[in-house]
């Protein structure tokens, strides 16, 4: 376990009393220092204003080409981009890391706003499969279906679908969370390990099977558990925070939340409780 | 990784030639080893058409030995010879390819078993499809290249189905080319995608019950397995719910007979399809953009849940 101890010299940080102690020894611990935030760059990212809005057509883009136009138009300074006629294609809208107002007017293929990091996005239509994969922040908003894999190891953010979604949603899944408001497949929440899914319909056969942690909300029927999975009570915060979340998103508003199950990890297959070897050693 | 595409107009016919083109086509991506359609054309109903191919496609990427064409000619002869012993008329005759042909036969009898043991008793002869209405094309390249080899672009019918294929566990030869016809069942088509784990167990066990497969392709035996639960009685709709668990793997299919068109996926939901409904039309694909080759507006569209069987009819 590493060491703790005061320090004398406080950043401005310490001075707000944001963090009291350091972290030595091997294990080493940056904050964010709010005096050099003007040093700090991001790469890929651009300083845009919202009010700056212009439409895209990608009708006869490829998704590379209608990427690269994106990135062009943020690098130009548009906060507000309405992306036309997207068709379906695959891989719209991937690897933006910047704030920005993103409005597709239709659907996506697979792969649709992959590994995205802040922006608030908008998809008037349907997506495919593993919509919003590796999403670390921001908020993905579909106001039809999804295909399967929907959030796939997603790690931030809100992630919305206002009709049903496929199989496989949430798999892998290290934070943010999932708003489903109708049904999902099957394997829903397959390993997740952090974050959090709401479903407000039915939900398919192995729900949460083999999951680290994270917690389900589930709003219809089940239509079996996973390995491991395992129900737990509604807690009067969990009500609380789904209420919000759910006004939050736009969706289930007057949802009945109270009759919500929760569903998580049993930890028997794994458990983050136990010490590793060495830390074994220094207890002992 | 293959794609499959399918559409069925409800109360009135189409160019479907040309629309599941263009949906394999946006499919492309997902295989170009061989295309093959299968179109349920409008016809008088009275006369069978029998498409079958008296050798493969030997060109590029063909894991197929080549043969002089004068082997084909022999073939066919005795094909001719064969459909006159077994009592049928040739009506018409179409010479495609020299390995592919098209005939519209008159035959009375009902039982298609033994006419199709005799014909393809002949080394190198498969029967692509046989029907009333059912025409099975299947040829190495993609959706275009095919359509354009065969013509089939103006074909009218009310259903089709189709197979962009990306050669996995067997050759790149026209035999293990999808759609497989539902043998020996009259106006019966299937295309599949994924992969099938219980192949040897199932193809042992239908063949000890007489059933017939022509190549080593895991999908046939979707074909042969409803064929045979057709053939004990079962309905096309209660054949696929019993396939759910009949075979093993993961796997979303299609299957047509002369007036429907149904759809099945596995219990693990692990392979794609997006499905478009309305009151006049049915349309799904393994990819939204084959929908999108022929509805270029906006739509809804659906991912039919795991273990879901569907069957539409014309």
């Amino acid at each position: 376990m590493a060491n703790l101890k005061n320090t004398e010299k406080k950043t401005k940080a310490q001075a707000m009393g944001m963090h009291t102690e350091v972290l030595t020894g091997r294990t080493q611990q940056k904050f964010f220092n709010p005096d050099e935030a003007e040093n700090f760059y991001y790469f890929g990212t651009y300083d845009v204003d919202f009010n700056k809005r212009t439409d895209l057509d990608v009708k006869d883009m490829t998704a590379a080409e209608a990427n690269k136009e994106i990135d062009n138009l943020m690098s130009q300074g548009y906060g507000t981009i309405v992306i036309k006629n997207p068709q379906g294609k695959h891989s719209l809208g991937v690897g933006i890391l910047n704030k920005l107002n993103l409005i597709f007017e239709g659907s996506l293929g697979y792969f649709g706003m992959g590994s995205c990091d802040g922006p608030i996005v908008r998809i008037n239509g349907r997506v495919g499969w593993s919509c919003a994969e590796n999403l670390m922040a921001g908020k993905v908003v579909i106001e039809k279906n999804a295909g399967s894999c929907f959030g796939a190891a997603i790690r931030g953010g809100d992630l919305i679908c206002k009709g049903s979604v496929g199989a496989r949603t949430g798999i892998d899944m290290k934070g943010g969370t999932i708003i489903i408001g109708g049904d999902a497949g099957a394997f829903t929440g397959f390993m997740m390990q952090r974050g959090r899914i709401i479903i407000l319909g039915d939900v398919g056969i192995n729900l949460g099977d083999s999951m680290y942690d994270g917690t389900i909300f589930i709003g219809g029927q089940i239509g079996s558990y996973g390995s491991d999975a395992v129900d737990s009570e509604l807690t009067k915060s969990d009500q609380d925070w789904l209420k919000r979340k759910l006004k939050v998103a736009e969706i289930g508003e007057n949802f009945d939340v109270s009759k919500m199950k929760k569903i998580v990890a049993g930890k028997k297959l794994w458990n983050y409780d136990n010490l590793e070897p060495t830390e074994k050693k220094g207890a002992i | 990784m293959c794609g499959i595409a399918g559409l069925i107009h409800r109360g009135k016919s189409s160019k479907v030639g040309h629309e599941l083109q263009g949906m394999l086509q946006a499919l492309k991506h997902r295989g170009e080893d061989s295309t093959g359609y299968a179109l349920y054309g409008d016809t008088d109903g009275k006369n069978f058409i029998m498409r079958f191919k008296v050798g493969e496609n030997v060109g590029e990427g063909s894991t197929s030995v080549a043969e002089d064409v004068s082997v084909y000619d022999e073939r066919k002869k005795i094909v001719d010879s064969y459909l006159s012993e077994l009592g049928a008329k040739i009506i018409k005759e179409e010479r495609i390819l020299p390995y592919s042909l098209r005939y519209e036969i008159e035959y009375e009898k009902k039982d298609l078993l033994n006419f199709s043991q005799k014909i393809e008793s002949i080394p190198g002869v498969e029967i692509l499809s046989m029907g009333k209405s059912l025409e099975v094309i299947k040829d190495l390249g993609n959706a275009k290249m095919v359509c354009d080899r065969y013509n089939l672009d103006k074909l009218v019918g009310t259903h089709a189905i189709g197979h962009a294929r990306m050669a996995t566990e067997s050759g790149v030869d026209i035999k293990s080319a999808h759609p497989f016809w539902g043998y020996p069942f009259s106006d019966v088509s299937v295309v599949h995608n994924g992969q099938l784990t219980n192949y040897w167990n199932n193809r042992r066990s239908l063949e000890n019950k007489g059933m017939r497969f022509m190549s080593e392709c895991d999908s046939e035996l979707i074909a042969v397995y409803l064929a045979e639960k057709m053939r004990d009685g079962a309905s096309l709709e209660e054949g696929m719910k019993e396939s759910l668990t009949g075979l093993d793997g993961v796997f979303t299919y299609f299957v047509a007979t002369k007036d429907s068109l149904g759809m099945a996926k596995d219990t693990m939901a692990a392979k794609p399809l997006v499905l478009y409904e309305s009151d006049d039309l049915v349309a799904m694909g393994s990819e939204e953009i084959a929908i999108r080759s022929i509805l270029p507006q906006e739509i809804d569209t659906y991912d039919p849940f795991d273990g879901e069987v569907k069957v539409w009819q014309i």
